[in-house]
């Protein structure tokens, strides 16, 4: 399925989704609300996308913009969702319970950014010690170990 | 005198099994090597050969560790209750027609009980190393080596009730060729038995490397983890040495010294069956080691025997 | 019931195939609870990437997956090159699909080599890695090194093939099946190594999918998802395999179809080997510094331990904003606790052997 069959599949099934719908670097993206992420992502599972391949988020400087990348197999297609959440108080619902793939990944990004994922069932660090300071992706992560590259450009 | 003459046995027991451990080795390397394809030990000597003979002194001179927790006294000296029960066991082995190093009448029972407790020393040594991994390997090879005890002993038996003798050399004396045929079923499952008695693979689940890392010697090193190497390949060579005495007659065809040469060269040949088997095979786990024991290997030693006493008044 | 016992499998233990802590709940031999702990291996790649050009990453990316360097290098160059519109000469593209099918056979020969040293067969091990390292042999002489090739580039692959290197292929190639079917009967043929495997850790299909698990994993229980076939990239399209399925999900048809994929990357490398054309192996007037214009892109490739994607964030400087590796090995490893409750000790090495983690990719 191509890009704009997927469009077209979308729109008849969740109009209100539809306007959200874009086209970047030849991949379709869903941008969000936070608070309706979960509603959302439901509704995605339910036209199809039975694959969660990936959760991560950026830091943008202004807020954090979470990716969550969706595949489907029966309509061998894929699509990005992405969602924005305030960098002072960085929550957004788990969508663990829609796919436990979510698992894993969510306690990722709360290891490296801090995002805290309500409905989680189990919350922790999982690639930093459980006493670590600070949540290293974000782009004002300070440490004294970090050796920044000689400007060579 | 009895006490100097038991004290010369002892060193040659345990110089022969050193020896035979040396060579064992070495064999095992070649043998282990050609099943996978290379070429095993090269340089040191003619066929690496000697490449034992410098794995020694490096054993005599790594660095003894004691964990800081273990049980010093017990951890210390479990290995010597390792590997001592073993070296007993091989004096009562008929190395020839009317020769052993010590003719009893019991022979065959000492030979099967006195390497029993070598088992008291392995859950020793896996309990006093407080490692959770070499307790689990003691309790495993506790298990294994008590039941594998029954087929083994129900599998010497049926030459016992052919021989009507516990007494090696009778047994040696009395044996004829077409006992081959009639107890080959029993000497199938004395091999297994034994190889399970030896904790080799592919009965090796009490020292598994890939689960249990090493199992009840996970924390010994230098010459104390040698001794536990020692015992497996005592032990190796004793029931080799046992399997091809009563199955197989002994020195049968010839008797005195050409006797003691055909003796080993059976002996080599069950050994290499050994190597082969536990080069080519997987391991089991533990509950598919315990049936095979006690609903296959059990009930058909049974069967053997019983075809045994059937047969017997007919000869 | 007994009392519990608690055994901490790692961080350095010979089956965790890397540092993996595995804190296992034991009733007797029965795992109550296996509780992987990852992140013993973490060396922030992701964080580092931030800090170097976009070439300087693709050494970075060869130390993720090291058993299968090659794909991290190939899912990165994918995503920079989508991110900066680079065109791959075809040559190119040919050379990365030949080389990422042999590495496909060395890291699966990895794979169904240490389920076999798990299960105790020392001897499949070792014949697994006789095919291995002569892979590994010509990758040698391919880019110089055998184990970090850093040899897929932006815009295509740093040098072409060395004289005489096809043919060398060609004749590993003729040979490799013949062995598999010889591995097959030694390891997969053998009665034990059957009751060890068959019926051990069996993983649903459904689960499979909703775990987000891929690869050999997924397709070990009948999940007919590959990359290669269903979302083709790079030449893909234009050869002719088939992609093995499983369908009890348990160790042995995890196992077991790495085996056959090996065989069906024969097929293919032979194939693109027939329709390799001389041409440039390197896109023509790519910058010395690459700063693509600002936004996002990621793509994905079917590696050896499943989907391996890449996302990138570029804000139109010579570096990565964000890079992300979306690794399979980590999803596949999240459903060991599933895997491993109700079977013994000795089960769990041969789970964790069959699901092939590598931890340079799990932790990153």
């Amino acid at each position: 399925m191509n890009i704009n069959e997927l469009r077209e599949h979308l729109c008849s099934q969740y109009p209100d989704l539809c306007p959200l719908f874009s086209v970047e670097f030849g991949d379709g993206v869903l941008v969000i609300d936070a608070d309706r992420l979960h509603e959302a992502a439901t509704d995605l599972r339910d036209l199809g996308f039975d694959r969660l391949g990936m959760v991560t988020a950026v830091d943008t400087r202004d807020e954090f913009e979470l990716v969550y990348r969706l595949q489907s197999r029966q309509m061998h297609a894929g699509i990005f969702v992405k969602a924005r959440v305030p960098r002072d108080e960085p929550t957004i619902a788990s969508v663990t319970d829609l796919w436990p793939a979510a698992n894993w990944q969510e306690r990722e990004v709360f290891d490296m950014f801090g995002i805290v994922f309500t409905g989680h069932p189990d919350l922790r660090r999982i690639l930093l010690t459980d006493d670590w300071v600070g949540y290293p992706l974000r782009k004002d992560y300070q440490d004294e170990r970090i050796i920044r590259r000689p400007d060579y450009i | 005198m009895t006490l100097l003459w038991g004290f010369l046995w002892g060193v040659a027991a345990v110089a022969t099994i050193a020896s035979g451990a040396i060579l064992g080795v070495w064999w095992e390397r070649k043998v282990a090597a050609r099943i996978q394809m290379r070429f095993g030990p090269q340089q040191i000597g003619p066929f690496g050969s000697l490449q034992m003979i410098a794995d020694v002194p490096k054993l005599l001179f790594k660095e003894d560790i004691v964990p800081e927790l273990a049980d010093k006294a017990i951890f210390k000296y479990a290995p010597l209750f390792v590997f001592g029960p073993v070296a007993v066991s091989m004096v009562v082995i008929p190395f020839t027609a009317g020769w052993a190093p010590l003719d009893t009448s019991v022979g065959i029972l000492f030979f099967l009980a006195v390497p029993s407790i070598e088992v008291i020393a392995i859950l020793l040594s896996a309990w006093a190393s407080h490692n959770t991994l070499s307790t689990l390997g003691g309790l495993r090879a506790t298990a294994q080596m008590i039941s594998y005890e029954i087929p083994r002993s129900l599998a010497v038996l049926s030459i016992v009730l052919l021989a009507g003798s516990l007494r090696p050399l009778d047994v040696v004396e009395a044996w004829r060729w077409w006992w081959m045929p009639l107890t080959f079923i029993a000497f199938v499952i004395y091999f297994i038995a034994s190889i399970a008695e030896m904790n080799r693979g592919p009965f090796d689940i009490p020292e598994a490397e890939s689960e249990l890392v090493a199992g009840y010697f996970a924390d010994y090193s230098g010459m104390r983890w040698a001794s536990f190497m020692m015992a497996e390949y005592g032990s190796m060579i004793a029931a080799s040495l046992f399997g091809a005495a009563v199955f197989f007659g002994g020195g049968w065809p010839f008797g005195g010294a050409l006797g003691v040469v055909v003796l080993i060269v059976k002996t080599i040949l069950i050994m290499t069956a050994i190597m082969w088997v536990k080069w080519t095979f997987p391991r089991l786990r533990q509950d598919q080691l315990m049936s095979l024991c006690w609903k296959v290997l059990t009930p058909l030693a049974i069967v053997q025997l019983v075809i045994v006493g059937v047969v017997l008044p007919w000869l | 019931m007994t009392e519990e016992t608690i055994v901490n499998i790692g961080p350095s233990h010979p089956s965790t195939h890397g540092v993996c802590r595995i804190v296992v709940t034991l009733d007797g031999e029965v795992v109550v609870k296996a509780e992987p702990i990852i992140g013993h291996l973490h060396r922030g790649i992701e964080k580092m990437a931030e800090n170097r050009t976009y070439l300087q990453v693709v050494p970075l990316t060869d130390r993720l997956d090291y058993v299968g360097s090659m794909y991290a290098n190939w899912a990165y160059c994918r995503a920079v090159e989508r991110l900066a519109g680079i065109r791959v000469p075809e040559r190119a593209e040919y050379i990365r699909v030949i080389v990422c099918e042999l590495q496909r056979i060395a890291s699966h020969m990895m794979g169904i080599g240490s389920t076999g040293a798990d299960t105790g067969a020392f001897t499949a091990f070792m014949y697994a890695f006789a095919q291995r390292d002569h892979v590994v042999e010509l990758f040698e002489a391919l880019c110089g090194s055998r184990l970090t090739y850093n040899y897929v580039r932006p815009g295509g692959v740093s040098m072409d093939l060395p004289d005489g290197w096809v043919e060398q292929v060609r004749s590993f190639v003729a040979q490799h099946p013949a062995a598999m079917m010889e591995l097959d009967t030694l390891l997969f043929g053998n009665v034990i190594a059957r009751a060890r495997l068959k019926g051990v850790g069996v993983l649903p299909a459904d689960t499979a999918v909703a775990w987000g698990t891929s690869g050999p994993t997924a397709r070990g229980s009948g999940v007919n998802w590959d990359l290669r076939r269903d979302d083709p990239y790079s030449v893909y399209p234009r050869f002719d395999f088939e992609v093995p399925l499983g369908e009890n999900g348990d160790c042995y048809d995890r196992a077991r179809i790495r085996l056959w994929e090996c065989v069906e990357s024969c097929k293919i490398i032979d194939q693109a080997l027939d329709q390799l054309e001389p041409g440039p192996v390197k896109a023509e007037g790519l910058p010395r510094l690459l700063a693509p214009r600002p936004g996002d892109a990621y793509d994905h490739i079917e590696s050896a331990r499943g989907s391996l994607g890449v996302y990138l964030v570029s804000d139109g400087s010579p570096r990565p904003y964000r890079m992300k590796v979306r690794s399979p090995a980590f999803c596949n490893l999240s459903v060991l606790p599933l895997l491993a409750e109700g079977h013994t000790l000795s089960d769990l090495v041969v789970i964790i052997g069959s699901l092939d983690p590598v931890f340079g990719e799990v932790d990153r």
